[in-house]
């Protein structure tokens, strides 16, 4: 078989498929509908989880670090020990605080200034604030620089505000999961939709397939337009999906705004990046082109001709 | 061309449908398989498309035996063969066209020879013009001579007919069997499968008769290839 000829065969394989689809439009909706909608929601979940981890994202990695210094430690030598912090590799910033400037802070902030004023001396320590590397926010790291901090027999103590940041982190983890599971259980719901569909189709068409048989039709002859059918469905679906997350994100894209502003924020809902759009189509493409495979490669060698 | 040896079949539910039936026929030659209903004709016939395989013997069909033909190999084998059904087998959603035209498709012949065949073969049996129509449109006959212009389409050497004139009335039955004879007359094998011993008789070809899945008078090997009695 030459090329031009396959491709031709390929072709008309295709549009045949197209046809048949197009010729019963009700049917062929409601299965890309329930194929579409299968798709939409792990790319729904996709988004949120990307949005909810870009929304969060200024203060997610912001794991601070407060290291207290006794109280009689003098300013010179917590500088002195700041620049001995910021050599090390996990260290993004350290900021000194002076008491004095604390206290100053403290004074204006808190409502209690008259009631400071009765201090003979500034009661506090100096502080370091001390950010971690975004790659050294993990509980070891932390613990290890913990650790260093500790060490040093001028720091009084030092305080991890990470908790609140390790626990967020952790519900997206859990959200990837949940991701993974409904993207593969919905993945086989979809197969299996195809699947079915295939297998109507091919009980539909079956004098067709025993006449062509016995006319010398092989079957990779007979299964062409049921592939090509499927990765039909499996496309069409996954299009259909892109459509409805574009429009949950139209929708919802003022109110989040609007949200996010209340909040001083500017954060911009986003849609699915062209990679996501690429995932997805070329997972439907494959899942639809699967779900024909096993169905015709199930029914269609029981379909023999008889005379 | 074909060569059943001791040739038996007995299906699951222990029918015998044929009990060594032994027979040879020549390249060229137009036989005539009879015999009452149910005497095994078109298990005969379902043996040589390789519809069946026998349960016993050897069926040879242009060299290549039946029982030993891999899957993969079945279709070009189905190629080779044209068959003609009594209910024609037509996709009856299908216009006259894409019905003749299946065979070649299958094969993938290029579109433009498939037009020049498609319209050759309509011509060879009467039916130019008619491509656009579909099945239930055309008259028996003409739905008959559908399935035999797709049963000669990608000229095959070898051609089988079970029943072909079972429905039509005598002066059609003759056209379509004068038909067949003009296949043999370029080469073609023909057997065609039929109760009408008044067909038979006016054709005077040779006649392979079988009787309760065997073949009788033990006449089937004695006759010449060359039909004398043309």
């Amino acid at each position: 078989m030459s090329l031009s000829v396959a491709s031709a065969r390929h072709t008309q394989a295709l549009l045949g498929s197209i046809g048949r689809l197009s010729r019963n439009m009700f049917a062929t909706t409601l299965t890309l509908l329930v194929i579409g909608l299968a798709l939409a929601l792990p790319m729904a979940l996709r988004l949120f989880v990307v949005n909810a981890q870009t929304a969060t994202g200024d203060f997610a990695d912001a794991v601070d670090m407060s290291v207290y210094f006794k109280t009689d430690v003098p300013l010179a030598k917590a500088q002195q020990l700041a620049a001995d912090a910021r050599q090390r590799a996990e260290v993004a910033e350290v900021t000194v605080i002076p008491a004095d400037k604390a206290l100053e802070e403290f004074r204006t902030y808190s409502g209690f200034g008259t009631a400071l004023e009765a201090l003979k001396d500034n009661p506090l320590p100096h502080v370091l604030h001390v950010r971690p590397k975004a790659e050294s926010t993990s509980p070891a790291a932390l613990e290890t620089l913990h650790r260093y901090f500790t060490a040093w027999p001028e720091v009084d103590i030092v305080q991890v505000d990470s908790e609140w940041v390790m626990r967020f982190n952790a519900i997206l983890e859990v959200l990837r999961r949940l991701l993974v599971i409904v993207a593969v259980l919905l993945g086989a719901g979809v197969l299996a939709v195809i699947g079915n569909t295939i297998r109507l189709e091919i009980l539909n068409r079956r004098a067709e397939i025993e006449v062509t048989k016995l006319v010398g039709g092989s079957n990779s002859f007979v299964r062409r337009p049921f592939l090509y059918t499927g990765v039909l469905y499996g496309l069409g679906g996954a299009v259909l999906a892109w459509l409805i997350v574009e429009a949950a994100v139209a929708v919802l894209s003022q109110p989040v705004a609007n949200l996010a502003q209340l909040y001083g924020s500017t954060f911009v809902l986003q849609g699915p990046s062209d990679a996501d759009i690429g995932l997805l189509l070329a997972a439907g493409t494959v899942l639809g082109w699967l779900g024909a495979w096993i169905s015709a490669a199930r029914h269609l060698h029981s379909i023999e001709p008889r005379a | 061309m074909i060569s059943f040896d001791r040739v038996s079949k007995r299906y699951p539910n222990g029918r015998e449908a044929l009990s060594n039936v032994t027979f040879n026929i020549n390249t060229g030659e137009m036989v005539f398989l009879t015999g009452r209903s149910g005497a095994g004709k078109s298990t005969v016939l379902k043996h040589i498309a390789l519809l069946e395989r026998p349960s016993r013997g050897t069926v040879l069909v242009n060299g290549k035996n039946t029982s030993t033909l891999k899957a993969r190999h079945i279709p070009a084998f189905r190629r080779g063969i044209g068959v003609v059904f009594q209910d024609h087998k037509l996709l009856a959603d299908r216009p006259v066209y894409d019905n003749v035209a299946l065979p070649l498709i299958v094969a993938a012949t290029p579109l433009k020879e498939v037009d020049k065949r498609v319209r050759a073969a309509l011509d060879q049996v009467g039916l130019l013009g008619k491509e656009r129509m579909l099945p239930y449109e055309l008259s028996v006959g003409e739905q008959q001579r559908v399935g035999i212009a797709r049963a000669v389409i990608s000229k095959p050497p070898l051609l089988i007919a079970d029943e072909p004139t079972g429905n039509l009335d005598p002066d059609l039955a003759l056209e379509v069997m004068r038909l067949f004879r003009r296949f043999q007359d370029v080469g073609v094998t023909v057997i065609v499968a039929t109760h009408d011993l008044h067909i038979v008789r006016e054709f005077g070809q040779r006649e392979i008769v079988l009787d309760n899945g065997q073949v009788q008078g033990g006449a089937a090997d004695s006759l010449p290839s060359v039909m004398a009695t043309r």
